[in-house]
């Protein structure tokens, strides 16, 4: 628990490279966590081969669901949406180095969840948790 | 650290002794340091041995057995319903109504008095510094008989508007649901003073004591209190019996809760006849052993003191107001330390309170971060989650330092 707020989440919290709006966009989905507070949108612009030209990310929320939420971004550009469908849990987890408790695997996963539901619909994120 | 924590009554070094869960260590060299009373108190050795003992030795379902043991659980059960009239000064037990939790108590006089006296159009006020358990179930009797909602709105500084409650009653409302202490802001609402203005309105006055019976001296007569509704486990008790107390005169006059065994007096086919309060707002087999322990709870926080309680945690609470605020970035909401109990929710500059929670986690200091079943009121602050850090009896000065420190380490990691 203690290297949960390593460098690297706290640098991507601090000094998002993501953290903006994307108008106009392909993709654009908002969804919020009422529970603790978090509150999520990811635009994403697609180019003429259908990969992930731009993406961008804001809203608020922990260090580890903004974290994870610049981490998600960075790593999708270039990306088709098939190679995104293929994230899961556990590059996730990867991309942020850290072991988390189940309730905050939650944080951890809201940007994957509001990502897919934007590209492929809400049906695509209830195996997610 | 400072000199060890001094109460002019409370002897807590001693009475920390009596909660085997303060003696764990969350990871070696790391004691617990356990700031989360509000959510649920820790559970004395006198609470923990009533239950094992009921159990080992007098364990029989309670009423109609002519068994001993059966007489003996009904003897042990019905002395706890006593118990907890003479703490709060009920006029008698059989005013004292066991549920599950507050939350059912206040839906019980939702489903039951509410049903039967209110009508569409009817006025309700409550606070918008309720708990959810006492804004939800008046939202669903809105939804299904057209009752109205008011609420007395909260100032910046975390009191109740009173003018605006006052100007409010002219309306003359049907019932005033009021929390005796916020879980949030700590806030100690003058609800004496309330129940008379209620009452003079007209008002039945329902007050939601879950916050308030663990840590002061509460008289539902002093009070003026026509409902109270508390919970076990918040002072010392075990989980799984809440309270609800109501006038006499109200719960003769109010149709049953749920219907079942021991709330009927005669069962033919096609109909049946009510028991005498408070049987029959009791239908089924209750948590005996858990109403045992509750006894034992009230038995421990009696010879405690609650007026020692209460002061210990003042003097905590402005202890951790002024320590705090050497803390930059930390911002504490509610009340000065002289209104208020042991609860302390605040936010920093620096981290999400879930950040906070669990950085303060990983030095063991346990604390709750979220919106703490209060939502509106964190809108009213335009806030979506506080960390809150609450106290009870056991806690110290001493652990008021952990809680500062590891604040600090917050600022460290987030420079």
């Amino acid at each position: 628990m203690d290297d949960l707020y390593r460098e690297q989440i706290i640098d991507h919290y601090k000094n998002p490279r993501m953290k903006g709006t994307l108008d106009p966009h392909d993709i654009s989905y908002e969804d919020d966590n009422p529970l603790c507070g978090d509150r999520l949108r990811i635009d994403v612009r697609l180019g003429a081969d259908g990969r992930v030209s731009e993406a961008a990310f804001s809203g608020q929320g922990c260090a580890i669901s903004m974290a994870s939420a610049d981490l998600l971004t960075e790593s999708i550009i270039g990306k088709s949406l098939e190679d995104v469908r293929a994230i899961g849990k556990a590059e996730i987890l990867e991309m942020l180095g850290i072991e988390l408790s189940p309730v905050r695997l939650k944080c951890a996963l809201l940007s994957l969840k509001v990502l897919k539901a934007g590209a492929y619909g809400l049906a695509e994120v209830h195996d997610l948790d | 650290m400072t000199p060890a924590t001094r109460s002019p009554t409370l002897d807590v070094a001693r009475l920390r002794e009596q909660f085997p869960v303060l003696a764990r260590e969350m990871k070696p060299g790391v004691p617990l340091v356990y700031l989360d009373s509000t959510a649920t108190s820790q559970k004395p050795l006198a609470v923990i041995e009533a239950m094992d003992l009921f159990y080992r030795r007098h364990n029989a379902n309670i009423h109609r057995g002519v068994y001993q043991l059966a007489e003996e659980a009904t003897a042990q059960f019905e002395a706890a319903r006593a118990r907890v009239a003479a703490f709060i000064g009920a006029a008698e037990p059989a005013e004292i109504i066991f549920t599950r939790n507050t939350t059912e108590s206040i839906n019980l006089v939702m489903r039951t008095w509410a049903q039967a006296n209110l009508a569409a159009g009817d006025l309700i006020l409550l606070t918008e510094m309720e708990h959810h358990s006492n804004i939800v179930p008046w939202q669903m009797l809105a939804a299904e008989k057209g009752v109205q909602l008011e609420f007395v709105p909260v100032s910046d500084d975390g009191l109740l508007v009173l003018p605006v409650y006052e100007k409010l009653l002219e309306r003359r409302p049907k019932l005033v649901a009021v929390g005796h202490m916020s879980n949030v802001l700590g806030t100690i609402n003058p609800v004496a003073e309330m129940s008379r203005q209620a009452h003079a309105a007209g008002a039945v006055v329902l007050v939601d004591g879950a916050q308030s019976v663990p840590h002061m001296k509460v008289n539902v007569r002093e009070l003026g209190a026509d409902f109270l509704a508390f919970s076990s486990h918040k002072m010392c008790g075990p989980t799984g019996i809440g309270i609800l107390y109501g006038r006499r005169e109200l719960l003769e006059k109010m149709p049953p809760f749920l219907g079942g065994g021991d709330m009927i007096r005669r069962v033919r086919l096609h109909e049946f006849s009510t028991n005498e309060i408070p049987h029959k707002f009791e239908a089924g087999t209750p948590a005996i052993a858990e109403v045992i322990g509750l006894g034992a709870a009230i038995g421990f926080l009696e010879a405690a003191g609650m007026d020692a309680i209460h002061a210990h945690e003042q003097d905590l609470i402005a202890y951790t107001l002024d320590r705090l605020s050497e803390v930059p970035g930390v911002r504490v909401y509610g009340p000065a330390p002289a209104l208020r109990g042991g609860v302390a929710s605040f936010v920093m500059q620096a981290a999400h309170p879930h950040d906070v929670a669990q950085i303060l986690d990983a030095d063991g200091v346990a604390v709750r971060a979220g919106h703490h079943c209060a939502m509106p009121l964190h809108e009213r602050y335009g806030l979506m989650a506080t960390t809150r850090a609450s106290f009870y009896l056991y806690n110290t000065r001493e652990e008021v330092d952990r809680l500062v420190a590891a604040v600090q380490k917050v600022n460290d990691i987030f420079a």
